[in-house]
């Protein structure tokens, strides 16, 4: 191995991963959109967001005690047909036979949150089992004091009266091999991430850590990095109605009876009142480097004629 | 790809990887990919990926209880393609060191260490290595025109320098030969080998099959091209 000290270009990227929220078969919704069937798969997202420059998916079954497994394994295998970027699902996951599921489905790695809160060790047999990169622990918190966050599951709606920080190191020692951070108090607001609780994580544990909740704009995503210290940023509200967007200029879904419905939908939305412009993948990226931040950009822009 | 004929490609199942991923990937790019732990299967195929995932010992320990050293062996000796996939690159070493020290295939001689990053105490570099990276030459190579035509008629055919290609790892390969090393990464304060390659044997240390369009022209190019 060479070793350099002296390189004067230490470069860590930092990672974009788009969330998408997924809710019943076949259904891909913002959580802020109510039927928006005109948006059609999962996977037909997912494919746009890599194109896009997206490095990673990550899927989130938010009723998967509802509808059972059946549905976002179908979902996962669509998309393990013609992706080919690491993917992360979660959503309900309680046993090893469920991460074995989604693994054998064609995801590379599980999100684990509630049942990681009431059961430690299953942190650590997952590890055990499938390997610690394939294992990712997500905190979702709120603030309750200067560099102060509790813990919260079911989907932000349960206490814990588990401080984040204690959480977070805790499932290092257990073997977790990523931590995904959100804010609650953030998430879905476009007002930007909280950093704060983003880099008390980050700096206190060795192991990746993605932060989540509260994009609007490219600037927030500098901000994760740069203040929040994380190696990955996670996105899914600002995405999903920057890909809106671009679907209502398309003149095919005109034809589409609630199309007058979505538009009206849009305009009462309290999210959308934040968001001033859609927002791509590639926006970010391209802004990110300008702000020196090192990403990997989209093959686009990079390829030539017969090379990528 | 119409006029390509479907190449056989065998991928070793021994218990550990994502073998799905390099399978749908190769279904992707129009070859027939299987995945097998029969050694006659092995020995007829056109093309051999390796993966797997996780520790050295435990690698090497699976291999050994499925009986597959030998016919891995006896493929790589005939001359046919064989490419070793993250830990399926390490084994191809002559030892890994995390854990105790291990033996490994020692095809490629050299060595499989842990990856230690600068500023660990700070907790700056992350480990495991998850993330996208590039591939570059190695600056003990001797450039010809320009360093890419290393990379002309091998895995790398075709693709330009500081092409990002997805990791996941935390030790890392040491060729004794470092003229095995085709392409170098760079991370926390280490520059590492991410491709080998000598005569009919590859590795990649990072993930071709998670590796977008890139990582489908590495395989496209294993598959067809070489």
């Amino acid at each position: 191995m060479e070793n350099h000290n002296s390189l004067s270009e230490q470069m860590k990227f930092i990672r974009i991963i788009p969330r998408l929220d997924i809710k019943g078969p076949n259904l891909v919704k913002g959580i802020n959109f109510e039927g928006l069937r005109v948006l059609g798969k999962p996977e037909d997202f997912a494919c746009q967001y890599v194109q896009d420059g997206a490095d990673e998916l990550i899927y989130v079954d938010i009723v998967a005690s509802l509808y059972g497994r059946n549905n976002i394994l179908e979902i996962i295998r669509k998309t393990a047909e013609k992706i080919f970027v690491p993917l992360t699902v979660g959503g309900g996951v309680k046993t090893i036979e469920d991460i074995k599921d989604i693994l054998h489905s064609g995801a590379d790695k599980v999100a684990i949150n509630t049942e990681a809160i009431k059961n430690p060790g299953l942190i650590q047999e997952a590890s055990n089992t499938f390997g610690p990169q394939c294992i990712v622990i997500s905190i979702a918190a709120k603030r309750r004091g200067v560099n102060k966050y509790e813990v919260f599951t079911e989907y932000g709606r349960q206490r814990t009266e588990i401080d984040a920080l204690q959480w977070a190191k805790k499932v290092c020692e257990l073997g977790a091999g990523e931590i995904l951070v959100t804010s609650i108090d953030s998430d879905g607001t476009g007002e930007g991430y909280d950093t704060e609780l983003l880099r008390i994580i980050s700096e206190s544990v060795p192991i990746p850590v993605i932060g989540g909740g509260g994009a609007g704009c490219s600037r927030h995503f500098v901000g994760a990095v740069k203040d929040g210290l994380v190696d990955a940023v996670a996105a899914s509200s600002v995405f999903h109605y920057g890909r809106l967007n671009n679907v209502l200029k398309e003149d095919r879904f005109k034809e589409e009876g609630n199309i007058e419905y979505l538009k009206s939908n849009i305009k009462g939305d309290t999210y959308s009142s934040q968001m001033t412009n859609p927002l791509s993948i590639e926006d970010v990226k391209f802004y990110m480097d300008q702000q020196g931040i090192p990403v990997r950009m989209p093959s686009k822009v990079t390829m030539e004629q017969n090379r990528i | 790809m119409s006029n390509k004929t479907k190449r056989k490609v065998a991928i070793i199942d021994y218990g550990l990887g994502n073998l799905f991923s390099v399978k749908s990937a190769l279904v992707f790019i129009g070859a027939d990919p299987f995945i097998t732990n029969d050694p006659e299967e092995i020995l007829r195929a056109e093309r051999v990926i390796l993966p797997g995932v996780g520790t050295f010992d435990n690698g090497m320990k699976k291999l050994q209880e499925k009986k597959l050293i030998a016919p891995i062996k006896t493929y790589i000796r005939s001359g046919s393609p064989f490419l070793g996939i993250c830990l399926g690159m390490q084994l191809l070493a002559s030892e890994g060191e995390e854990f105790g020290v291990h033996k490994g295939f020692h095809i490629i001689p050299g060595k499989v260490v842990p990856l230690k990053v600068m500023d660990y105490d700070e907790n700056v570099y992350k480990l495991p290595h998850i993330n996208w990276n590039k591939l570059s030459v190695s600056k003990c190579h001797t450039l010809t025109n320009n360093g890419s035509s290393l990379w002309a008629n091998t895995i790398l055919d075709n693709l330009k320098e500081d092409a990002f290609v997805y990791f996941v790892h935390s030790n890392v390969f040491i060729p004794e030969d470092t003229n095995c090393c085709l392409a170098v990464t760079e991370y926390g304060g280490n520059v590492f080998c991410s491709v080998v390659k000598q005569e009919n044997v590859y590795g990649c240390q990072f993930h071709p099959e998670r590796s977008d369009k890139v990582g489908l022209r590495i395989l496209s190019n294993f598959v067809y091209e070489i």
